[in-house]
């Protein structure tokens, strides 16, 4: 349970950050908060032979707006995107999923982009990016490029990253909200304890008009397939509607249908497709503010 | 072979320097380097919450850093709570009064979140108190002691110096 040894670096900047990643190809890994890359290489999961520390560059932290989004810069800590009030006014479902990562030791820690780039299938954070349709911003010394959150990752703890290209910001988009409207977003999960990784968990934002018909809504589920899945076709069935027990059953089983749970002691596949049924049809419920009692589940 | 890094931080309000090898850990550069085993380690990979301490006053896990990325930070552990040597802080005696601690492994990480919930919130509610050691693992009390000394260390009824 000790990591093997490497060499250790603190970038000072983001320039030398990628410098030191093309340089020593696929050796060298970041590190900045490190909650999921110190487990991993206590296991010996993970072996870098060089660690850059970019915990620190005052570059790769903060935020901005960015035209129709925020721009939240890679390594700004969970715990300060938790508790800053405009960010949450500006990208409600970051604080909403927030509260479910880990513990507040380790989001002292963790960074927002430390977590997409880890890739946990059953991770929050990946599944808010994908609800929402982030957009994530690579550099490597040799290019810049943007990938949308769903072409990000790839599959469990695998991303599109290259070995040596650096997750630097996010853009979150915002979403207007209308005379009379309201924004509302539920993020929920079940896991054997809070702050374990979920079985099954769910991520839903809405536009709701005066009546209280849906304008706008995304959807998603996570835990229960390889990558977080996010389901806007299903989402634009509710344009238009008023979202009520039936409707919300309807589209939740859908979402569900196309999931492709693992299996392990905690669950087996069938029950974690009915758990994320379940929940995201309790999640819609929620934010069009209907009883969740007597639902279909 | 890796290059060791010379390091300096401040623990418990003292400066110290090492030369370390980049793969300590900053649980294991505590406990072997300074002598410091208040800070217990149970998992090394970030579930119990036993290794927990203060880094610029917020609450870490210590096993889940290398000692080298502390460099030039303040750490403060178990040790660094009571307000002097022999003498016990208000926490550390509402721990006592209400039996907080039987083997007393997850102790000084329970000490560690709890007085960060403190510091930062000096009357929390049960729920605050919950979610505070939510990240930590008690195999002895069942949680509800510890929750209620930090109860009991919210109140005043244990101002008696
Ligand atoms: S020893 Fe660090 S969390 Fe268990
Ligand atoms: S007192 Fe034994 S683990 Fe908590």
């Amino acid at each position: 349970m000790k990591a093997a040894p490497f060499d250790y670096l603190r970038a000072d900047s983001l320039e030398q950050a990628l410098h030191e990643l093309a340089r020593h190809g696929g050796d060298a890994k970041l590190i900045a908060g490190g909650q999921s890359l110190v487990p991993m290489m206590a296991m010996r999961l993970a072996r870098p032979s060089v660690l850059v520390d970019i915990h620190r560059l005052a570059e790769l932290r903060g935020w901005q707006v960015a035209g129709d989004a925020v721009r939240l810069r890679a390594a700004s800590r969970q715990c300060e995107v938790e508790a800053d009030a405009g960010l949450a006014g500006a990208v409600p479902l970051l604080r909403a999923a927030l509260r479910w990562v880990g513990h507040q030791q380790t989001r002292n820690r963790g960074t927002v982009g430390g977590s997409l780039v880890h890739a946990d299938p059953a991770a929050e954070l990946p599944l808010a990016a994908a609800v929402l349709q982030a957009r994530l911003h690579l550099r490597s010394e040799r290019t810049e490029r943007c990938v949308d959150a769903a072409d990000f990752a790839l599959g469990p703890m695998f991303t599109t990253l290259a070995d040596d290209e650096c997750l630097v910001a996010i853009d979150w988009p915002t979403w207007s909200v209308g005379e009379g409207e309201v924004l509302r977003c539920e993020f929920d999960e079940t896991a054997i304890r809070h702050g374990d990784f979920a079985m099954a968990s769910v991520a839903v934002q809405l536009v709701l008009d005066a009546s209280g018909v849906c304008r706008r809504a995304a959807i998603g589920l996570g835990g229960v397939d390889a990558t977080p899945l996010a389901f806007p076709d299903l989402a634009a069935q509710l344009h238009g509607r008023r979202i009520d027990a039936s409707s919300a059953a309807e589209v939740a089983q859908a979402a569900a249908a196309r999931c492709q749970p693992g299996s392990d002691m905690h669950a087996d596949a069938e029950y974690r497709r009915h758990l994320g049924a379940a929940l995201l049809q309790r999640a819609l419920l929620r934010a069009a503010g209907e009883p969740v009692a007597g639902a279909a589940f | 072979m890796p290059s060791c890094v010379t390091i300096r931080m401040t623990v418990n309000g003292k400066a110290v320097e090492r030369t370390v090898e980049p793969r300590q850990t900053l649980v294991d550069f505590l406990r072997d380097e300074l002598g410091l085993t208040g800070t217990h380690v149970g998992c090394e990979h970030g579930v119990c919450g036993a290794c927990s301490v203060l880094l610029d006053g917020q609450p870490v896990r210590s096993c889940c850093m290398f000692a080298v990325q502390a460099d030039g930070l303040q750490v403060t552990t178990v040790e660094g709570l009571a307000p002097a040597r022999g003498r016990l802080s208000t926490l550390q005696d509402a721990f006592c009064e209400a039996h907080a601690l039987q083997c007393g492994y997850c102790t000084p990480g329970m000490l560690v979140a709890c007085h960060a919930l403190l510091e930062r919130n000096p009357h929390p509610g049960e729920a605050q108190i919950r979610e505070a050691i939510g990240g930590n693992l008690c195999r002895c009390t069942g949680y509800q002691q510890i929750v209620d000394a930090v109860k009991l260390a919210s109140s005043q009824e244990l101002c008696h110096d």
